[in-house]
Order: structure tokens, then sequence, then C-alpha cells
């Protein structure tokens, strides 16, 4: 008689990377306490993730928490996100990518606390993705402190006599909450405690993964899971709390079922021709690089720019301008608006970029051309041009002195000018004007045909062409032979 | 052989990838895991299978916290 043949019956799931090549230290153990729900939970996961074939078209989101390692495990795509804000960025991963099934790992602070509205929001909108709500009633992490599913009376770091339902109301039931949204298709509640509620668990993990690779709609469930560590309990008593304490608060159930219907296959929107986007948007068809740059000395190359001045000064617009400007003669650029509180009076500023490369950030905190258009953005802002950078200053509106002397400055009274060609607004285009017209970084003409592009009213495009023109004149008149 | 009676499964457990949790011997029905009193290298004292009762029901699989801890072995024939 032979020995006995025994074949792998389980093992550990393909889902996994075979080593965490991208977890310090040990790379073969997760990094959660012994007895921790998240790996089990994470196993369900990737068992069923290889069990449907998904694996590969799976995006795993990570959220904050003990499991904000995720992307150390899932041989999956994963995006790691701000706390709470996990379903937001499932929304978008989803929409992109509407192949993917996105799953939206969150535990009770992230998603019952911070992320509250986010999860709501996503449900209620029947994003499709898989949500893990991880419950074991406190915040791991952080050292156990008080969450929003922290059982009335259960003592905590942050509250150690108990949790008081007159102070910190009663614990959140999310299942029941998102239950009575209209969208949700599945939405169930189940606990990693005793063999039979954890085989129940597993089934409804693949319930749920499944329902997102046939596209049915959004999924819940809601995990009851044991922290050991945080709770001071061992593990094989910790499944008793679960569900001796829980489970009487939080009720095991299916408590929606709409699966029973044909997913919805993926129709892309139909998008409009480009000769129709140009048309919703105004644009000419002048936008990019349908201009020649013109011969440039070298340091004005590149400029990095801030553009400062009073709210209604027209900053912004100035900057959009150079961008706009920039763009048509074929350059990388980006414009950031320093939106505030000041909108309207106060200062405003805004950053440029005008490269050749591709721009790495579009803050700008070193400039190296600065437009004062009024005295406090001067003052503000002209120690941070680079020694030999240039400022042009509006001196109709900046009195003092400049206080660099190892940068250049050009002086143009660029209120009065546009004053006297009808509007002193049209101030910042008699910048825009010296800028190009100084340092010839852009071309009388690219400004010229960039006007309607930025100034949406035809009324005031023939003003501020002549104040461009009025302060292209007075640039090149000052320009260094 | 003649005479004993054939495991339906049997179960490996990785020394040193088990934190000694005990969830697994929690759950097992047929009370075939036992902590052992030596310590692994994360200081652990890990679970170890009794060597012989195992049904290959899989339950300590699945309340095993760690994916590459525990792999069940199932009988696929005797003879």
């Amino acid at each position: 008689m032979s020995a006995p043949v025994y074949e792998v019956f389980l093992q550990k799931p393909k889902g996994f990377y075979d080593t965490y090549e991208r977890k310090s230290g040990d790379k073969t153990l997760m990094h959660y306490c012994p007895g921790c729900g998240h790996g089990e939970l994470h196993k369900m996961i990737a068992e069923s993730l290889e069990e449907l074939g998904v694996r590969d078209r799976t995006i795993f989101l990570s959220p904050v928490g003990c499991s904000v390692f995720g992307y150390y495990y899932f041989d999956t795509g994963n995006i790691q996100c701000a706390h709470g804000r996990a379903p937001a960025v499932g929304t978008g991963a989803q929409r992109s990518r509407p192949h993917s099934i996105v799953i939206s790992y969150q535990g009770d602070g992230d998603l019952a606390a911070i992320g509250l509205n986010e999860i709501l929001q996503a449900a209620n909108r029947g994003e499709k993705m898989a949500v893990f709500f991880v419950n074991n009633a406190i915040y791991g992490m952080t050292g156990g402190q008080m969450a929003p599913t922290t059982l009335p009376g259960m003592a905590t770091t942050t509250s150690p006599l108990g949790r008081d339902v007159k102070l910190a109301g009663a614990p959140i039931r999310m299942c029941e909450m998102i239950s009575t949204l209209e969208a949700p298709v599945y939405v169930a509640r189940c606990a990693l405690a005793g063999a039979k509620e954890i085989n129940r668990t597993r089934k409804i993990v693949r319930k749920a993964l499944e329902t997102q690779a046939e596209r049915k709609g959004f999924t819940f469930v809601e995990v009851l899971s044991t922290c050991p560590t945080g709770w001071g309990i061992n593990p094989p008593d910790s499944q008793k709390f679960i569900l001796e304490k829980m489970v009487p608060y939080f009720p095991l159930n299916i408590f929606v079922d709409k699966t029973d219907h044909e997913g919805e296959p993926y129709v892309p929107h139909p998008e409009p021709a480009p000769s129709k986007i140009h048309e919703i948007l105004r644009l000419t068809g002048h936008e990019v690089g349908s201009f020649a740059p013109g011969a440039v000395d070298p340091r004005y190359m590149n400029p990095r720019m801030k553009i400062a001045g009073f709210g209604g000064q027209g900053v912004l617009l100035l900057g959009l301008g150079l961008a706009q400007c920039g763009m048509m003669e074929g350059r990388q650029v980006s414009w950031l608006p320093s939106y505030g509180p000041e909108m309207r009076g106060g200062t405003a500023h805004c950053h440029v970029n005008i490269s050749e490369d591709e721009i790495g950030s579009p803050l700008v905190s070193r400039p190296t051309v600065l437009l004062s258009l009024n005295q406090p953005s001067m003052e503000k802002f002209e120690g941070q041009l680079v020694p030999g950078g240039l400022q042009v200053r509006n001196v109709s509106m900046i009195p003092a002195a400049s206080k660099r002397t190892d940068i250049e400055n050009l002086d143009i009274r660029a209120s009065e000018i546009a004053d006297k060609l009808g509007n002193p607004r049209a101030a910042n285009m008699v910048m825009l004007g010296a800028y190009a017209g100084y340092t010839g970084m852009l071309q009388l003409e690219t400004c010229l045909a960039a006007l309607p592009e930025i100034v949406k009213k035809k009324t005031l495009v023939e003003l501020n062409r002549k104040a461009v023109e009025a302060g292209y004149e007075e640039g090149k008149k000052a320009r260094k032979a | 052989m003649a005479g004993e009676k054939i495991d339906k499964g049997r179960v490996e457990i990785g020394a040193d990838e088990c934190k000694g949790c005990l969830l697994c011997v929690s759950v097992c029905p047929a009370h075939v895991l036992v902590a052992t009193k030596a310590l692994n290298k994360q200081g652990y004292h890990p679970v170890a299978y009794t060597g012989a009762g195992c049904t290959g029901c899989g339950f300590c699989f699945y309340a095993c916290p760690e994916p590459g801890a525990i792999t069940v072995f199932k009988l696929v024939k005797t003879a």
C-alpha cells in the first residue's frame, strides 16, 4: 500500500506579492499585529481577485490607518489616498478607467469620521466601487482613540471613563445609513469572529467583488474586525468581544441586495468633435505654437514670473495673457492664480512659467521676473527676486524706490499711459506690452493675437490692443543696446 | 500502516511566519493545532500541527491573518 497523497488546498493567494519588496524590514510578514483582522480581510480580497481573474484590472485604494500600506501587499494597481477621501479618489479612478475594479478599503476613523461626506456622496451617486469598511470601534493606528463606531460605555484612550453617548453621541451604524440611499446595490455587515462568521465574510467579500466585475454598482461591506492591540484583549478573546459586544449593536445582515440584474456595460460618453470644443470654449484656433518665438537674450529665457497688484488691476488676467502668449509661441506654460479673500480690493498675485522644457511645478517661489503693479506688491515680493532678476514697476502707483540694487528695474508709467488711452484699468496690458518689448520674450504680433483669447468682451479688445502697443513701445525704447 | 486511520487533510505552518495569535487554534474543530514553546525569529511562540487528525476544513487558513503562514492540504488518494 502506497502512502496517502495530499494536494495543496489552500495557500497564500496570488493576489499578493510573493515577497513585500516595498516594505522595510522583514519582507515576508505583514506589518499587522498578531490577530489583526486586516490580514484576514486582505486574504479574502486577494483570493477573490484571483478567483475572479480581475487582479490585473484592479485599483486598490489605500486609506489612512493601519491599512495605509495596502500597496506593500496587493499585486494590483494602487492609489494612496488622503484621510477619508478614498471614495472621491475611487470616483475619479473608476470614471477615468471604467474597466477597472475599484476597491476602497477604509477604517472607521477614515470612513465614518473625516470621510463621512465622501462615502455618502459616492454611495448616493452609485459609483461602481467596492467599499470595504473595517469597523474595529477605535482609531487603531494612532493608539486606540474613540471613533464614531466606539461602543457606548467602551473605554478608549480619549474616553477613559467609557463613551458617554450624551457627550459623544451614539455609535454610527454605517450600513443602516447607506441603506437609506437609492443607489447602492449591495450593503452587508459581517464579522471576522469564529469559523462560521469568517466563512460568511469570505462569501460576502466575494459577492461584492463579483458585483464589481459585472459592473452592477456600488457595494458596501462593513466588516467587524479585531484590534487586539488597541483593545488590550488577546486575539481569541477579541473574537468573543466582536460576537458578544459589537454584534448586538451592529447586527450582522445583508441590508441591500439589488444585484439580481444585468450589469451595466460601459458606454463612453460621446465626446464633441475637436472643432466643437473650440466653439464651446470660444477659442479662435490660435492656441498652440501658431506664432514663431523671436530671438531672446538668454538671461530672459524661461522666465519664472510673479505678477502682483491690487485686486481689480487685472493681475490674474495679465498672468493669463503672458501664459497665453507663451503658449501661442509654442512654449510650455503654467498659470497659477493665488485666490484669496482679497479678490476685490487688497492684493492679488499669480505665478506664471514660460519654458522651453516641461514645467515641474507651477509654483514660483523664487521669481526671475516680477511685475509689480502697485507699491505693496513691490514691497512684498521684490525680496523674492533672484539676483540679476527683472522687476517691471508700474511707477504710476509706486512712488517709493526699489530696495534691490542687484536686480534690473524697468519703470513704466503704466496707469498713466492707460488713462491717456481711455481707461487706467488697461495698465495691466501696458505692463504686458512693456515686458514683451523690453525682453523680446514675446512678439508684439503674438500679444495682439492673444488679446481676443483672454479678453472676452469685444468692446474692450481695441483699448487693450492700444495699451499693449503703447507698453511695447515703452519697453522697446528702454531695451539696452 | 494497516489499520491506521488516514487523515483527510494536512496542514503546514511556517514557524517564522506565525505571530502566535492563536486564532487558528481557536477555530480548529479537530483541536489538532497547538502553540509551541519555541520562540521564532520574530519572538513569537508559533503554532504547530500535532501531526494527526486534520480534516482539511480550512477554517485555520481563513482565521489566520498572515497570508503565507498556513498551507492546507487535502487528501486526493490513498492508494
